[in-house]
């Protein structure tokens, strides 16, 4: 599609004797949009300090353009980060927080007005020069953030966890003008979050993350439809995982029944995951069935109902439309396609049982954030006294 | 209860600044005697200002203090940035040692860096070693650590992003702090010099073990006058001190308010007048 | 500029000018002043000056609990009150400190002495006059009067900072206004007890000027010795010996109160 900017080689990343990042081997297209996705902890934002500059790998090459730049300093690179709280500069307005880095680079007068004018334009904040960042709403700061970098036409922008900070309503609508903006400005964006909605919906490619090592690279349909291991099904969305035996090509037995699968390429009567999302599993009646189970629990999401099926003491997640009261007997059905293989890993056996099913599995899915969040707000509480 | 503690905390005040009065009336008193007041004169303070020892004495204590608290600072805010970028046991230590001079009583101190001086005095054979130098160091030292405490919370509460920010915009490291950090941590760093030129100026049982008499603070001057009875040209003297210090403060206090709202309006003003001109 | 090293020159100057000094104090006390053996006269000697010790610790320590007691309601007061009004009650609290106490004191000599200020509006009155100095009373007051706003400093800060939500919330929880002060506020404000008595405690029990001018020789304290072995009895090896153990003692006395609360490294700002 385009050509290859940046290339991380065999990267590894230690601070005293904890791991961070384990041989990351990674390469960024030119105006590609490409997520690092994973839960807190994973090295997602290591590694882009690492692109940015901010810290050296303790192992490994960064290539951009072909050339080694470990020892490049952040300000000789041709990237911009867009920083988490954003850290915009308190004693600066916004028109002269955009124009920073062109000051820097000591351009004339006109053209930093010209451009400051411009991306503020672009950001939609036209009007807000004069004022003080910290008069500014958070999205607001957020899109200041992204006009002093946008402002330096980086060839690379880097942002981390940009809309952490943001309600949900602006975070939807700060992922639609973020997509809009890196197609106008035709750069490359690699982006850091742990939301999986917002990786898929946003990126031309995700790269999956944990313990400081990739899960998976592709793009958001195959991540979502082919993941790799237990970990990737179970992060991105719902999955039932079941432990299976792969008879033969597209051929799997799990539960006592033989299913016809899709997957192929598997040793004979090897072990394996089968992932089964939630969504794609039809409630038939239980002489229909494939597999019959009693509903224990029901929980009504708005577009669907969570419901959870007991299939011989293994509990699964459906979603469906249709409501089945606690209690009753139903049978399912399952196509070919709804069928995922996985080969065994590392992660198998430790997601995508839903016996310990509990209605909040929603807003339990990324518990980091709340205490980030916590600290943060004493940390701003604490700030504000200590002016005294 | 809080009525209780407001009357309460009038006459704590009170409490605090009856000395003050009585300095304050003493100067004006004709006697000699402070505790009887003969009658209102203005003489104390005209026989202050053709008074050939106590204002030079002043002006030491004066350049003592600004000397030490401009080195203190200097020092005490490179050392703060150090200690910020150090990992968790090395600070540890670093603030151990900075608490030393805190918790030390200050005759320990004095007595500690008297002992020094004498020490190093004797080995090279150096007679008269205290002196305007020793006293510099002492201060110094003292100084140091108010400033360190003062700027170590700014760095704390600073978001670490925001350097890195300057990095990634193209900063130096250099041009990063003098063009975002250093704005983040001037309140720090300039209550830090007030409170060393402060303590400086105030200090007496420290300076008491390491002066020599070449070179004699007001405080000092004051402990050996008042050996003898005191005389009312050095209550005029504190009076206006006082009344100084007060002016100053209050001032501060308007031009730190007025300040802020104006820098908003005279950027703004500045940015109509670009925009018109282009 | 991110730069461990930046600490390198504070580190050296610390080294020389604070801890080789202390190290030398211990020299000193250890050695002998004729010969310069070593020695433990100075540390036997000790025994003959524990009473002053002694003496100093317990004024000392009177004089923190009075600062407590006092500055507490003040600062309990001052950080209730509208922000502009605290920082000028603050800086009010703040301003004595800016003169000489070595004057401050002075005037209070010219308050209490026999045929002081007070004395002489009490014999007007036709009374007789009071002893109001040259004793225990007077020393204390002389402490208090000097280091209260080290006290009220503190504990301002760390009432100020008590987040009035948890005031909210015990009051939810039904405390009435006793119990919000017993078991919330007044458990808050520990860190600040702690280091405000730190911070009168160690100057209280160090002091030479306050003793000798608003006490007796019946009063004279540890400082005094100290500061008379240096200046006028000149055996330094003794006044090495003494601040040894006053600083030690100060050390441990410091190092209880912090196994009391985790005290941080709390800042005081003019």
């Amino acid at each position: 599609m385009s050509k290859e900017l940046i290339r991380l080689v065999n990267c590894q990343m230690a601070f005293d004797d904890e791991i961070v990042l384990d041989d990351i081997n990674l390469y960024f297209n030119d105006k590609e949009f490409l997520t690092l996705l994973g839960p807190s902890g994973c090295g997602k934002t290591t590694t882009l300090r690492i692109i940015g500059g901010f810290i050296k790998p303790t192992g490994g090459d960064v290539l951009f353009d072909g050339v080694r730049i470990n020892d490049v300093p952040p300000h000789k690179r041709k990237v911009n980060t867009v920083f988490q709280k954003y850290a915009l500069f308190p004693h600066l307005d916004v028109y002269e927080n955009v124009a920073f880095g062109l000051r820097l680079a000591k351009l004339p007068e006109e053209e930093i007005d010209e451009r400051v004018t411009e991306m503020l334009e672009i950001v939609s904040l036209k009007g807000f020069e004069n004022r003080k960042v910290s008069q500014l709403s958070g999205g607001q700061q957020q899109r200041v953030a992204i006009a002093r970098a946008l402002v330096n036409r980086p060839k690379v922008l880097l942002l981390d966890e940009p809309l952490g900070a943001l309600d949900l309503r602006l975070r939807k609508d700060m992922q639609n003008e973020l997509k809009r903006i890196q197609q106008a400005m035709g750069i490359t964006f690699i982006y850091v979050t742990h939301d999986q909605e917002e990786a898929l919906s946003m990126s031309d490619t995700v790269v999956v993350m944990d313990k400081g090592r990739i899960q998976q690279i592709g793009t958001p349909e195959d991540i979502y439809n082919e993941p790799k291991n237990a970990f990737v099904a179970d992060f991105i969305g719902e999955s039932n995982i079941l432990d299976g035996i792969m008879l033969e090509d597209r051929l799997v037995k799990f539960f006592g029944r033989k299913f016809k699968c899709v997957d192929f390429g598997f040793e004979k009567n090897e072990p394996v995951d089968v992932v089964i999302r939630p969504e794609d599993i039809d409630i038939v009646a239980p002489d229909d069935g494939h597999l019959c189970g009693t509903v224990t629990s029901v929980t009504f999401k708005g577009v669907h109902y969570d419901t959870i099926v007991d299939f011989k003491g293994f509990k699964w997640l459906i979603q469906t439309t249709d409501f089945y009261e606690v209690g009753s007997y139903i049978g399912i059905r399952l196509e070919p396609e709804d069928i995922h293989i996985m080969h065994k890993s590392e992660y198998s056996g430790m997601f995508g049982d839903y016996s310990s099913y509990s209605a909040e599995y929603d807003e339990m899915d990324d518990p980091d954030l709340y205490p980030e969040d916590a600290e943060e707000s004493e940390e701003a509480s604490e700030g504000g006294k200590d002016e005294e | 209860m809080k009525n209780f503690n407001k009357v309460f905390t009038v006459i704590v005040l009170l409490f605090l600044y009856i000395p003050m009065i009585v300095l304050a009336v003493g100067s004006f008193n004709s006697g000699m005697d402070i505790a009887v007041f003969k009658s209102f004169t203005f003489d104390n303070y005209k026989e202050l200002f053709r008074d050939s020892v106590l204002l030079p004495l002043l002006l030491n204590s004066v350049i003592v203090a600004l000397l030490s608290s401009i080195f203190a600072t200097i020092l005490g805010t490179c050392a703060a940035l150090g200690i910020h970028s150090m990992g968790p046991r090395l600070r540890r230590f670093t603030m151990g040692v900075t608490n030393i001079p805190l918790t030390n009583p200050e005759i320990v101190t004095g007595v500690s860096l008297a002992l020094l001086f004498a020490f190093v005095g004797t080995m090279m054979k150096i007679n008269n070693i205290l002196g305007f130098a020793t006293l510099l160091i002492a201060h110094i030292t003292f100084n140091l650590p108010y400033v360190i405490l003062s700027v170590m919370p700014k760095l704390k509460q600073m978001d670490p992003n925001l350097r890195e920010a300057a990095l990634d915009l193209g900063c130096t490291p250099w041009q990063a702090f003098y063009k975002v950090v250093i704005h983040e941590i001037t309140p720090g760093i300039v209550s830090g010099a007030l409170m060393a030129f402060t303590m400086s100026l105030d200090d007496f049982v420290i300076s008491y073990f390491v002066y020599g008499p070449r070179f004699v603070t007001l405080p000092v001057e004051i402990y050996n006058y008042t050996k003898k009875p005191l005389q009312p040209k050095i209550y005029a003297l504190f009076t206006l001190l006082f009344a100084a210090i007060l002016i100053v403060m209050v001032l501060m206090n308007l031009l730190q308010e007025r300040d802020a709202k104006r820098s908003r309006e005279n950027r703004r003003a500045f940015r109509r007048g670009k925009k018109v001109g282009a | 500029m991110k730069n461990k090293a930046l600490a390198a020159p504070y580190l050296v100057w610390m080294a020389l000018f604070t801890i080789v000094p202390l190290a030398i104090v211990a020299y000193y006390a250890f050695t002998d002043a004729a010969t310069g053996e070593f020695t433990f006269a100075n540390i036997a000697n000790l025994g003959n000056y524990m009473p002053i010790l002694i003496k100093s610790i317990w004024l000392a320590l009177i004089s923190s609990l009075i600062c407590i007691v006092i500055g507490y309601p003040v600062a309990y007061f001052i950080a209730n009150c509208k922000e502009t009004t605290q920082r000028f009650l603050y800086m009010l609290v703040m301003l004595p400190m800016c003169i000489s106490f070595l004057l401050r004191t002075l005037a209070w000599v010219a308050l209490t002495e026999d045929t002081g200020i007070i004395n002489n509006f009490i014999t007007a009155l036709g009374l007789q006059p009071l002893p109001l100095i040259r004793n225990n009373g007077a020393v204390v007051l002389g402490m208090v009067y000097n280091y209260l706003p080290y006290m009220i400093m503190p504990l301002y800060t760390v009432i100020m900072k008590i987040d009035r939500r948890l005031i909210e919330a015990a009051q939810d929880l039904g405390c009435n206004g006793v119990n919000v002060f017993k078991r919330v506020i007044l458990p808050l404000s520990v860190p600040g007890i702690i280091s405000g008595f730190t911070m009168v405690f160690v100057p209280a029990v160090s002091t030479f000027y306050i003793s000798q001018k608003l006490g007796s020789s019946g009063t004279t304290l540890i400082g005094d010795v100290i500061e008379s072995q240096f200046k006028t009895a000149y055996n330094p090896n003794l006044g090495a010996a003494l601040s040894l153990i006053l600083m030690v003692m100060i050390f441990i006395c410091i190092g209880v109160m912090n196994r009391f609360g985790d005290e941080e490294e709390e800042v005081v700002t003019l």
